[in-house]
């Protein structure tokens, strides 16, 4: 539907040829604009109907208290549905520190949240198909739970500024929520307006990206530089490049798909991807008020290297 | 006079919702006064983790979005 009508657009109407740079690379951006707008519309409005999206005030209630195991699956898991705003990482950071919880599994829902979220993997699904959804949405998990539990074992404590630990939180007890069809239809609306407000440019950057490159990047460089297991340094390129970029999980959906359709190794793009939505220097100076610099570095430093493994991984094994 | 707290690190949401608050009560003729309240702190006091936040009164109403303008009239 969303293929046809770019179709319609830029090859009948503007009577673009189907073969040059710029027809491709239009018909791309078009074709994944409306798509991918009309999915998160429909997807953010549903799991605000159903209440599926989480807010950290509810996260903090259900793993406080928890043994170390559980409160990491959880972190992770909710962390996956929790829809992330940077500007919320620092009060988020300091709920969970006054709440008692592990700075591990602390760190293991700020690696979770950014990367993975339920919007991000119904767009997924539909861009890219279940394999590589499932291939993302799991190689995110597993890294959230190692580099939580690596960076444990560097005993992060001593790095977190001392006001933090003077923090006490009131125990006020947050609105009711409206229940009626009409106060879940108003939420849904205002999480639509809301997320949408947020990553739209995100996503018109990732789509404007992808179609760059699948329009103008030549398919026989493609595959001779970045589609094969032989280039090692593809994959920590990969990574390296995606921390001064930064995109939501969303965002990088289109240039993901533009990537693999010229020939890119999946393991090269899905690094590329985590890097993008995880690694970030916006957040890390966000992350700043709460942590010291080495143990940025340590947590910027576990990532990179987390990604590495999994993207030489999927290009040894696929 | 009603006192409302806007709870926010500054952020453009909470700027938002902070002048909202301010529309609808003079629309409707109520005399508030709305402060804006950026310490971490303060802010973690109430027990919001999700800025922006509405407290009147002394009391949370409102936690993690920007409200719309008749849940605003609600609380007045």
């Amino acid at each position: 539907m969303f293929d046809a009508f770019a179709t319609l657009l830029v090859y009948r109407l503007l009577a673009l040829d189907p073969a040059s740079h710029l027809g491709q690379a239009l018909h791309f951006f078009v074709m994944d604009t409306t798509k991918i707008f009309f999915l998160l519309l429909l997807v953010i409005y549903v799991m605000g109907l159903l209440r599926a999206l989480l807010s950290p005030e509810r996260v903090r209630e259900y793993v406080r208290g928890k043994p170390a195991w559980l409160a990491r699956t959880l972190a992770i898991l909710l962390g996956a549905v929790t829809p992330f705003c940077s500007c919320s990482s620092v009060p988020l950071f300091i709920g969970f520190v006054e709440a008692g919880i592990p700075l591990g599994v602390t760190f293991s829902f700020l690696i979770a949240s950014p990367m993975i979220n339920e919007v991000a993997a119904v767009i997924l699904v539909g861009i890219l198909g279940w394999k590589l959804a499932t291939l993302y949405v799991g190689s995110g998990l597993l890294v959230a739970w190692v580099g939580g539990v690596v960076m444990e074992r560097f005993r992060p404590e001593r790095w977190v500024e001392d006001y933090v630990w003077k923090i006490h939180m009131g125990e006020t007890q947050l609105p009711e929520q409206d229940h009626s069809l009409a106060g879940r239809h108003r939420y849904a609306i205002t999480e639509v307006k809301v997320i949408v407000g947020r990553i739209w440019k995100w996503v018109l950057a990732g789509v404007a990206l992808g179609a760059l490159f699948h329009g103008y990047v030549p398919e026989n460089w493609v595959v001779e530089h970045l589609g094969g297991q032989d280039n090692w340094l593809a994959v920590p390129g990969a990574v390296l490049l995606g921390i001064p970029l930064y995109s939501n999980a969303t965002g990088v959906i289109p240039l993901a798909e533009a990537m693999l359709g010229k020939g890119v190794a999946i393991g090269t793009t899905l690094a590329l991807m985590m890097s993008i939505a995880a690694l970030s220097l916006p957040e890390m100076l966000i992350l700043r008020k709460v942590i010291r610099w080495p143990a940025l570095a340590l947590y910027a430093g576990v990532l990179a290297v987390s990604f590495t493994l999994v993207g030489w991984g999927f290009n040894w094994i696929v | 006079m009603k006192v409302i707290k806007v709870l926010g690190s500054g952020c453009t949401n909470c700027q938002t919702t902070a002048r909202l608050i301010e529309e609808v009560a003079a629309e409707q003729g109520i005399d508030v006064r709305v402060e804006k309240v950026e310490d971490i702190a303060q802010i973690m006091g109430y027990g919001v983790m999700s800025t922006p936040g509405v407290v009147i009164d002394e009391k949370v109403v409102h936690a993690g979005s920007v409200p719309d303008r008749k849940q605003i009239a609600g609380w007045l």
